[in-house]
């Protein structure tokens, strides 16, 4: 998918993606000549079916968690997986919820393993058991992370 | 004010950021790198509902683990109506850590992953989605859940995976699209009339498709005495015969029906198993 500023016959730049939590979904795109920006919104029928494909509009920065589509769509029964990746303690791993991911791509992919670590951590201290972009804000103001 | 002319998306040359094409051909990588160790993948299919293709798999799998020393595994792609979990005693949680997710181990030894190890008993399979619409992303979200039960469970080595599918040939689409090399498929029938016009067509399906047609199992092939072991006539009918006629395919066992506390049954599982195992490629 690529978009183009016709007054400028020129590629528009993707800027950035986000999912409001209403099921929706929306990209933005800027052009580098002009200046105009664009959003690209999608109605819930069409994200659904973009995630359902298991892609990201705008690229793939974080590597996809184990059985992400199953795990994030599937009316589960409680208890159905327990994520013991990285945690030797027997404490359950904390999953990052569509909106948390969504921001944690947007971190430099140079210290985004460092930011989600710090983040994990935060949570599986205080059990947490689902990342939110609140928690997220929580976090980084709790430790002194602005700025991540 | 006339049309409004520009490059199409061929002649815009810069990158495409999304790479969706990419994305999905890493997708199919992570399917091919999870089963580098697993000398062969086999679909066990019916067109047909209720012939007991599951059991079949059941039997089968349990019989297979035994004579197979690098390890059997099952992967239940029913996700609708799943019961190979159950009926190899296989239970969850499924446990998740740095390799991916781990499978549950059942009977025998045999690993498993299913929807019924994921969805609350007599829960019918539901996605948190918005309904509107459904049937527009319903199949792409089952066939991604197909997916990363192949990709992102830890099969490890195996000598075979077995893929019991559901009733008709949709799924078996999307496996060997996920699975080029799969080793071929196993057809379950039952001896009547209306089982052989479905299996046939799933069969051809499947031929159409360049899988190998490994051979027929014919279920519920009458009913053994749980006394003196006899076979009496269960169904009328012989779609096993005729099937494996048809496609030039070996009928690899006539399985009766048996009672749970039938004393042959051990023996006739073993031989089901003993044929299936002949044919493997």
């Amino acid at each position: 998918m690529k978009f183009l500023c016709i007054e400028c016959d020129a590629q528009m730049r993707f800027e950035e993606r986000q999912q409001p939590g209403d099921g929706t979904f929306a990209a933005a795109f800027a052009c580098d000549r002009c200046g105009r920006r664009i959003a690209m919104l999608a109605n819930p029928m069409e994200t659904q079916l973009v995630e359902s494909l298991g892609v990201k509009i705008g690229g793939r920065t974080l590597e996809p968690e184990p059985m992400e589509i199953v795990r994030g769509a599937l009316v589960a029964r409680e208890g159905a997986f327990v994520d013991e990746s990285g945690l030797s303690d027997g404490r359950v791993r904390p999953r990052f919820s569509d909106e948390s991911q969504e921001r944690l791509a947007r971190v430099p992919s140079f210290v985004r393993g460092m930011v989600k670590r710090l983040y994990t951590e935060y949570a599986v201290e205080r059990g947490i058991a689902e990342i939110t972009p609140d928690v997220m804000d929580r976090a980084r103001s709790e430790l002194g992370l602005e700025g991540m | 004010m006339g049309p409004v002319s520009f490059r199409t998306y061929r002649e815009v040359t810069g990158d495409d950021r999304s790479q969706l094409g990419e994305q999905v051909a890493a997708q199919r990588e992570r399917v091919h790198d999870r089963l580098r160790d697993v000398t062969r993948v086999v679909a066990i299919m019916s067109g047909k509902g209720g012939v007991g293709k599951s059991f079949v798999t059941a039997a089968i799998a349990r019989g297979l683990a035994r004579r197979m020393p690098r390890g059997v595994g099952v992967l239940d792609a029913d996700l609708s109506s799943p019961t190979t979990g159950r009926l190899l005693d296989a239970r969850g949680p499924l446990r998740i850590d740095e390799h991916g997710v781990h499978p549950a181990r059942g009977s025998g030894g045999v690993v498993v992953c299913s929807m019924d190890l994921l969805l609350e008993d007599g829960a019918p399979l539901a996605w948190r989605e918005p309904a509107s619409e459904r049937f527009v992303w319903r199949g792409t979200l089952e066939a991604g859940a197909l997916r990363e039960f192949l990709a992102d469970v830890v099969w490890g080595e195996l000598d075979v995976l077995l893929i019991d599918l559901p009733p008709g040939t949709d799924r078996l689409d999307d496996l060997t699209e996920l699975v080029p090399t799969l080793a071929g498929v196993i057809a379950v029938t039952i001896p009547s009339e209306e089982s052989r016009r479905s299996v046939e067509r799933a069969m051809r399906r499947a031929a159409q498709a360049g899988v190998r047609l490994i051979g027929v199992v014919e279920n519920m092939s009458g009913y053994a005495c749980a006394r003196c072991g006899a076979i009496a006539p269960l169904h009328e009918g012989s779609a096993g015969s005729m099937l494996a006629e048809t496609f030039g395919v070996p009928l690899l066992y006539r399985l009766p029906f048996l009672p749970g506390d039938s004393a042959d049954r051990p023996a006739v599982l073993d031989a089901l198993t003993a044929s299936c195992l002949a044919a493997l490629p």
